[in-house]
Order: structure tokens, then sequence, then C-alpha cells
């Protein structure tokens, strides 16, 4: 579509109804010194020119009609708000707006100690709690160059992968819901609800954790959670091949998925995408295997890879990183080493509670550790973690205070989002919605 | 202290000139740019040759074949807070610099669409710069209740 069409089109529309021009208008909002151009809504990188003709449309483009979807709309995952550009039942362009659920965490992260820390970041991806309390540790950790022992890495990845299990069982299940099928959504609800429970039972609370904290984990993992973890596996790796059955090759599932919402390798690795939108395309991009953190240079595990980059792909990838997560949760299970899951250094952990009846430095101490927060050295550091959404960075900043100076979430949905557009150009409205589900996002992090 | 990680610090002219060398070089996904405001941070540890400023972008570039990161830090003076936008190199750093734009008032030069992403638009102020003030709610409390 060339730029005179785009003003056309939009100008019309303008013209006809008052409202649009508040939201479209070239500007008296004040910010015209920034130079910006409203109307361009898709972009595509450079070197990748738009096809003008690529669509089909059969109506001329004044015939275009603006509508919103969101953001209360139930399928968008939250409060995200689509902006979109209709011809017919065709998508032209789309404007993914967020920030209605912004609660200012970063800011908020500037004024809670290392300690406090995780309680605030674990509220931004709320499907994955437990990555977004490592990511934040692991760069505490960073900083204070701090070596963990193995039993507190080991417990960390264990979590990690029941998280990205479960997280990837509530996608199948929404997803399954976007298209129709309520069979998948209680599902996926079930299966998610078992490792729910042994969150529960481990860390106290079904979300929000706050287990995972700079210098180790809050506690050891309950009695019996091998036997615990050996039932979830199990249960797990059928219910998948139940899914597989109901859902992989069912013709209607297919016709839906299939093709639909496709992105080529440039466009995603352009746009920044990470996660199973960029492995849809076939890049074999995955943290765990190509930056390890953890003890993931340890286990055993497939990256798996699409080749179409359409919703099936995506599909596919995320039913298979269950497996795979079940694969490395099995290894873990053999592997568990015994030892301690907290660093014995007295700068970043604090004594135990014994001590404190015994020893008036114990007290102090703790008191220091709980009031003061731990001290880490200045510096800066990004580290980033494969959430089940992608990469998910924290650059944090330190004064050498108790509380980080900056810390910034690198959030997976946030980035990812920027390939709506180009996922939905030229797919049906109908399909927006499903397209939309397999970009996973999750407004929580979003918005942050 | 920087943990063994990869840091350039160019200069706003060189910055998208360095930026465009890495793309050419392999570095294909931008993962991440953030803002910071150092007015209240009592010293950082730069190379001798960058002189600080008030504000610092920070930018990461990933090279998939490699397994490279590397981040780059551009000074930003508070008297004009503009840099060059990455966008025509990277498109995805577009929704990151306008939040690095909304949160921190730092103009990215020749961005398509730079206004705000996450405060509302006609919102005054960039909230994560260390010299916004932290607003208070009032709040009016019963009094107890008396004696009976």
């Amino acid at each position: 579509m060339s730029e005179s069409d785009q003003e056309t089109g939009i100008v019309g529309t303008q013209a006809e109804t008052s409202e649009w021009t508040q939201e479209l208008g070239h500007g008296e909002r004040g910010h015209g010194d920034s130079g910006r151009e409203r109307h361009a809504t898709l972009r595509l990188p450079e070197g990748v020119v738009l096809d003008p003709d690529d669509i089909d449309v059969e109506t001329p483009d004044d015939d275009t009609m603006i509508i919103n979807m969101g953001p209360q709309h139930p399928s968008t995952h939250g409060v995200l708000r689509l902006m979109m550009e209709l011809d017919g039942e065709t998508v032209l362009r789309v404007k993914p707006i967020v920030g209605y659920l912004h609660t200012g965490m970063e800011k908020t992260a500037e004024e809670l100690t290392y300690v406090q820390g995780g309680t605030n970041v674990t509220r931004m991806d709320y499907l994955s709690p437990l990555n977004n309390e490592l990511v934040f540790s692991l760069a505490t950790e960073a900083l204070l160059g701090v070596e963990l022992p193995p039993r507190a890495v080991w417990i960390r990845m264990l979590l990690s992968e029941l998280q990205r299990m479960s997280s990837h069982l509530m996608w199948m299940a929404t997803n399954g819901m976007d298209l129709g099928s309520t069979t998948m959504m209680i599902f996926g609800f079930r299966e998610r609800e078992m490792l729910l429970a042994f969150f529960e039972k481990t860390t106290g609370l079904r979300m929000n954790h706050n287990f995972i904290r700079p210098g180790g984990t809050a506690a050891d993992l309950p009695d019996g959670w091998e036997d615990d973890v050996a039932v979830i596996c199990d249960t797990v790796i059928d219910r998948v091949d139940t899914y597989d059955e109901l859902l992989t090759g069912q013709p209607i599932f297919e016709r839906r998925v299939k093709g639909v919402g496709a992105i080529t390798a440039e466009e995603a690795l352009a746009l920044s995408a990470t996660g199973p939108i960029l492995r849809s395309t076939g890049v074999a991009w995955d943290l765990r295997r190509h930056m390890p953190y953890l003890a993931y240079d340890e286990v055993d595990f497939d990256v798996i890879v699409g080749t179409y980059g359409d919703n099936f792909d995506r599909y596919s990838i995320r039913l298979e990183e269950i497996r795979q997560s079940i694969r490395i949760v099995r290894q873990v299970l053999e592997k568990m080493p015994p030892g301690d899951y907290r660093v014995q250094d007295k700068k970043v952990t604090p004594p135990p509670r014994g001590r404190i009846d015994e020893s008036m430095e114990a007290l102090i101490h703790h008191f220091k550790i709980f009031t003061e927060g731990l001290k880490v050295p200045e510096g800066e550091v990004y580290v980033a973690v494969e959430s089940p959404r992608g990469e998910l960075g924290c650059y944090m900043v330190s004064d050498g205070s108790g509380k980080p100076y900056r810390m910034h979430i690198r959030a997976p949905s946030f980035v990812n989002l920027q390939s709506v557009p180009v996922l939905l150009r030229g797919g049906l409205v109908a399909d927006a919605i499903a397209t939309l589900s397999s970009v996973d996002p999750v407004l929580g992090e979003v918005d942050r | 202290m920087t943990a063994d990680q990869e840091v350039l610090f160019p200069g706003r002219g060189e910055y998208h000139q360095v930026a465009a060398d890495h793309r050419r070089a392999g570095f294909a996904l931008l993962s991440d740019l953030c803002g910071v405001d150092y007015l209240t941070h009592p010293g950082r540890t730069l190379p001798a040759e960058v002189a600080p400023e008030r504000f610092e972008v920070a930018c990461v570039l990933v090279n998939l074949g490699e397994r490279r990161r590397v981040r780059l830090r551009v000074q930003v003076p508070e008297s004009d807070p503009v840099v060059p936008t990455l966008w025509d190199l990277y498109p995805g750093a577009e929704a990151l610099e306008r939040e690095a734009f909304d949160m921190f008032g730092i103009r990215f030069e020749d961005h398509p669409d730079l206004t705000r992403i996450l405060m509302p638009d006609e919102w005054e102020g960039h909230p994560l710069r260390k010299d916004y003030g932290v607003g208070r709610v009032p709040v009016q409390f019963k009094e107890a209740p008396g004696p009976r």
C-alpha cells in the first residue's frame, strides 16, 4: 500500500466519524516535536519491501474500517488493545496499544531492597513467576559475584522447567479456547493444577512465589518431592499425547492454524522476536542451549524449531517443549545433588533462625540484611534466561547500596508484540484471535 | 564490575555507525534497549575517555552464530537528550525506544512513532527519571472512635 493510499484511507474515515481523529489525527496532543508518523503502523524490516499487492483486496482502499479489539476483549489475554484496519474481513494494518496495566514496577524496584525485589518482579509475568525471580536473582548474583552451591542451581532448574510446563499447559488451554475447543481448555487447566499444587507445597503459594532469591532459594524442596515430580511427569506426558490426538491431526484445528499468521525468519529476527515465535521460523535459538545458564549444559534436551513460522508451528513447538521439559525434569530427578540450597556467604545469606537465639551478632546481622538489604557492589549487568515466552532479560545497575539503582526487565511479551502486525497482515479477523494467542502475550509483563 | 560482559562506549555521533557495523558483522538481533538516569548515582566506573553524562542508553546486540552479546552504552547529556534511532537497522527497537522516551524523555532522532507507550498520552514528566516527583495520595484517616 503506497503512502498516498494510506492517507486517503485514513482521512476518509476521519471525515465520517469524529472519534477516530482523536486517535489517528496528526498531533494536537503536544508531541509535535518528535516528528512521528502516526499512520505507519505496519512496518517491516529494511530490505523486506512490502508488496502493495500482497493482499487480494476486493474493495477500494477508502472503504477500509478501523476497529478496536480490546482492551476488554476476552481473547486479547488481558488488557491489550489492537487497533485494526479492516477491509471487509481482511486485516490490513494493526497497531497494538499497551499500557493499560502499567503499574511502574521498574520504579517500584528502585525503592525495594534486593531481598524484597523478588516480590516485585514475580508479579510481572504471572504465568511464569519463577522465571522472573530467577533472572532477578541471577542479575543480583552476577553483581555480587557469588557462586551458588550445586543443589540451589538444580532446584532452580527443576522449578524453571516445571514452570515452563505449567505456562505452556496454560497456553494450550487458552489457545484451545480461542479456537473453540473448550475440551482443550479444561484439559490444560486440569494438568496445570497439578503443577500449581506442587508449587504450593514447595513454595507455599500457587503463584507469585518469591521462592528463588538472591543467594539460592528460600527453602529446600519438601520431603517426598521426588515422588510428586515423578507423578507429574508420568501424568503430563500421557496427557500431552492426548492433546496430540485431540488437536494435531484434527481437520478443523489444522485448517484454523496451518498457514495462518506466518512470519519469516528475517522478519522475526529484525523485530527482535524470541522464543517460540523465532523458533517457529526455523531459527534454532534457545538460551538454555546457546548461552547456557544454571546447569543446562549438563542435561540433554532438544531445541524445537518449526519450518513455516505459522500458528501450527508455534503450537507444535509448545507441545513438544512440554515433552522436552519433562525430559529435563527427569534428568534433574536423577542428578539432584545433595547439599545446601543457598550460598553460605555471610554477606548474602541471613543466619539461620537457631543462631539468632544464641548470638547477639547473628541477630544484628539478620536485622541488617533485612532492613538495609544486601550490599551489592557498584556495576551494571545484563542477564537473560529463556522464559516460556522468549528471552527474559534483566539489566541491573547498582550504586553499591542495598537497593537496585535501576532495574530494567526485558519482557519477551512486550517485544514479541511488535510482530503482531506482521503476523496478522492479510489474515482474517477470525484468525486474528488465534494468531494473537499464538504470540502468548502476558499483559502483566508487557506493561510492567 | 560488569561480570565479564562485552561493553562498548560509543559516542552519540558514532552510536548508529557502531550498531550498523555490528549488524553487518552478524549481530542480527537487538535484544534489549533501555535508558538509565545517573542523576543521583555516586559515581560509576567508566573508561577514562568517556565523559559521564546524566542519561545513558544501553542496548544489547546478539550475534546468534557466535553466541555473543555486546552492550553499547551511550552517554546522553541532560541539556540535549537526543540519540539517533536504531529503528532503521533493527525494527524491533521501536517499542523499546518508545519506552525509553516515555520513561526518560530521551528522544530518538528519526524514530517513526516516538509517542508514549506505557503512560497515557497526556501525561506530564518522565516517571523513571530520578528527579521525578513520586506523588503521594493524601489519605484521610478516620478519627479514632471516642470513649463510650
